[in-house]
């Protein structure tokens, strides 16, 4: 993944308006937080090839980045993200956070195909 | 006779941090070895360093990754489960452990290793664990493996006390350390801290190439 580029963001978010596309979206702190102290929880969400539709979405802010996207009964959110997936296109759009450890904190993920149902069998 | 050694955990690097000595220390004896793993470590927060990974690709890199540690530790029977990272406590858990049960009958296992329920940390490993003692008690006192199970929550020697099975594993280490590095994108930055740093023995990485822990469960 490289640095987000809002500019080369935008067009394709806007090409996702008004259509049924599948989302996914996650946020984590890693199921290890709890070792860090007493005090930590682990906190994390996940919702994966959810189909949503909406009608206007744009991405803000300085770096981390903020996307917003509005539905006709709502919203989705996420902020935090620095990083996105250059081969991204029309179809398939991933964006990212990761902290200055270089780990994963959040997910941002638009297709118009289902995410891959990725099966570990048959190794 | 050889043992049959098992291994039940649910992503990818689990065995290799938690036993990679144990487990090469059993091949270079001569037994065969045969590892469910449950997941991909799909959501994993790991991404390498430089990140070279994301969500969407992870699940490939790492199964590459998994097989290539195999390669390092000896494990040439290598089953994954096919299930999906952070979900494995929701799964019937008695399918799971039918599962379990069938290879451990299949392969005659004599030997199993798992977590320690309840001091694993991850729901997954947790899952997992239970899982594997519920396939386990299926057998008959006298005929069932000898179970060990890795214990790492904050409070396990409170609650457990000292590890009653404490392998020294040196001599073994090089080969740990090539499976380690075989799982780039989960250890990449721990290595580069471990290399920086190779000579301060509390180095996180340290004692994983020292000793490994656990402890024999006892049945109830």
């Amino acid at each position: 993944m490289q640095p987000i580029s809002p500019e080369k963001v935008q067009p394709l978010l806007t090409q996702f308006f008004n259509r049924d596309v599948y989302l996914h979206l996650e946020t984590t702190n890693g199921s290890y937080a709890v070792l860090r102290g007493e005090k930590t929880i682990s906190v994390g969400s996940f919702v994966r090839n959810v189909v949503v539709r909406f009608e206007r979405g744009m991405i803000t802010g300085n770096g981390p980045y903020r996307v917003g996207l509005k539905m006709e009964h709502g919203w989705i959110y996420a902020e935090g993200l620095t990083d996105w997936e250059p081969d991204s296109s029309e179809h398939c759009l991933l964006l990212a956070g990761h902290d200055e450890e270089g780990r994963l904190t959040i997910a941002f993920q638009l297709s118009v195909t289902p995410f891959g149902a990725e099966s570990g069998e048959n190794a | 006779m050889k043992p049959r050694v098992l291994l039940v955990f649910p992503h990818p690097d689990d065995e290799t941090f938690s036993l990679g000595g144990t487990i090469i220390m059993h091949a270079q004896a001569g037994a065969t070895i045969t590892y469910l793993c449950g997941t991909l470590g799909e959501m994993g927060r790991q991404m390498g360093s430089p990140i070279t990974a994301n969500r969407e690709t992870l699940p490939q890199i790492r199964k590459r990754e998994l097989q290539e540690a195999c390669r390092h530790l000896g494990i040439t029977d290598l089953r994954l489960l096919g299930y999906h990272d952070k979900t494995v406590e929701f799964e019937d858990r008695q399918a799971m452990a039918d599962r379990i049960f069938q290879v451990v009958q299949e392969i005659q296992a004599t030997v199993v290793y798992t977590y320690y329920p309840g001091h694993s940390v991850h729901p997954d490993h947790e899952a997992m664990a239970e899982a594997t003692i519920e396939a386990l008690q299926r057998i008959p006192l006298n005929e069932r493996p000898t179970l060990y199970c890795v214990a790492f929550s904050s409070n396990h020697l409170q609650v457990l006390g000292e590890p009653d099975v404490v392998v020294d594993i040196a001599h073994v280490a090089d080969g740990k350390l090539n499976a380690i590095k075989a799982h780039y994108t989960q250890s990449a930055r721990t290595l580069e801290k471990y290399l920086e740093d190779a000579n301060n023995p509390n180095a996180e990485l340290s004692r994983f190439l020292k000793t490994e822990r656990y402890y024999t469960y006892r049945w109830t």
